[in-house]
C-alpha cells in the first residue's frame, strides 16, 4: 500500500464529504503535487492541525477571505461579509473535520494517531514554514471558481512501534 | 415535559450547528445549554439538571472522554445519556467512550438526520421523529 495514494485519496473523499454534509456543496477535486512548500507570501485564511503517533506532520487547508466567508456563511446558515472570529472558527472545525476524518482513515493502515486542536491565522503578506523540511501533499479543489488548499505532510516518528519505517519520508510503501 | 440539553464543543461552530439540529429534531427541549470543555460542561451541570449530553472528544482542559469517566463516576450526573460527537471515529477513542458508558456516538461531518436517529428516544419528543 502507497501511503502517498492513501491520502490522496482520502483527502479527497473527506473533503467531498464534509462539503456535501456541513454546507450543502460540491466541491472538485483539481490538481494533486507533492513537493517541498517554500515560504511564500500569503493573503488569507490558514489553518493548521497537528498528527502524531507513529507517524507525526501537519494538515492544513488554505483559502481566499472570501471562500472563508462562504465557508462560514453554508456551514453556519448565517451572513458572514469579514472575516471575523465566527468565521476563523467555521474554518477551524472544517479542518478538524477534513483532517480528522483523514486521520481515522489512515489509522487503520499507519496504527493510532492523535490530532492537535486547530490553529487559524488570517493576515496578509505572512510567510509559514514547517520546522521539519520533507514533502507536502497538497491537493487543490475549486468552489464556486475559487481554490482551497488542502495540505499534508507526513513522516514515520524516529521512534516509534513501526521502527522498520523510521526515517523514510512520504511516499512509502507499507 | 420539556427537558435541558448540553452541547459540549470547543468549536462554537459546532456548538451553533448542534443547536439549530436539536431544535429541528423535534424533541420537547426547553434550553440548550453550551459549555467549551469538560471543565465547563460540569459548572453548568452543577447549576442546571440536562436529561442529555453531546460532546466532542477532542477538546482543550478536560476532553470528551475525561468528562464522560466525570458523570459517570457521579452519583448526581451518571444516568444522564452521554453522546459522543467527533471526528475520532477510529476504533481506540469511540471504543473507550463505549466502554466508559457512552449511550452512542455520532462522527462528524453528521447530518441533521443522524443527528435524529441517535437521540430518538433519549428525550421526549415533542412531535414524532
Amino acid at each position: 500500500m502507497n501511503v502517498q495514494k492513501l491520502i490522496v485519496s482520502s483527502i479527497r473523499h473527506s473533503v467531498v464529504e464534509v462539503f456535501t454534509t456541513m454546507l450543502g456543496a460540491d466541491i472538485e477535486s483539481c490538481e494533486v503535487s507533492v513537493a517541498q512548500v517554500t515560504p511564500e507570501a500569503n493573503d488569507g485564511v490558514v489553518s493548521f492541525i497537528g498528527l502524531a503517533g507513529a507517524w507525526t506532520g501537519t494538515g492544513s487547508i488554505s483559502c481566499s477571505p472570501a471562500m472563508a466567508c462562504r465557508i462560514c456563511s453554508k456551514m453556519l446558515l448565517t451572513e458572514a461579509s469579514a472575516v471575523d472570529e465566527e468565521v476563523l472558527d467555521a474554518v477551524a472545525e472544517l479542518t478538524n473535520m477534513v483532517i480528522g476524518n483523514v486521520k481515522s482513515d489512515l489509522e487503520r493502515h499507519l496504527g493510532s494517531l492523535g490530532l492537535s486542536i486547530p490553529t487559524v491565522v488570517f493576515g496578509k503578506n505572512f510567510k509559514t514554514k514547517s520546522a521539519r523540511s520533507g514533502d507536502w501533499i497538497t491537493e487543490r479543489f475549486v468552489w464556486e471558481g475559487e481554490d482551497l488548499l488542502v495540505r499534508i505532510y507526513l513522516v514515520p516518528e524516529q521512534v516509534g512501534p513501526h521502527p522498520r519505517l523510521a526515517g523514510q519520508a512520504c511516499p512509502i510503501d507499507v | 415535559m420539556e427537558s435541558d440539553v448540553l452541547v459540549v464543543d470547543d468549536s462554537a461552530a459546532i456548538r451553533k450547528i448542534l443547536q439549530r439540529v436539536l431544535r429541528q429534531t423535534g424533541m420537547a427541549i426547553r434550553t440548550i445549554h453550551e459549555a467549551g470543555n469538560g471543565e465547563e460542561a460540569l459548572e453548568v451541570l452543577k447549576q442546571h439538571t440536562v436529561a442529555l449530553v453531546l460532546t466532542d472528544i477532542n477538546m482543550p482542559k478536560m476532553d470528551g472522554l475525561q468528562l464522560l469517566a466525570a458523570l459517570k463516576a457521579s452519583v448526581a450526573w451518571n444516568r444522564i445519556p452521554v453522546v459522543m460527537i467527533t471526528t475520532e471515529g477510529g476504533e481506540a477513542k469511540v471504543g473507550e467512550a463505549v466502554k466508559l458508558g457512552a449511550t452512542g456516538y455520532v462522527r462528524k461531518p453528521f447530518t441533521a438526520d443522524q443527528i435524529k436517529e441517535k437521540l430518538t428516544g433519549l428525550v421526549e419528543s415533542t412531535v414524532p421523529l
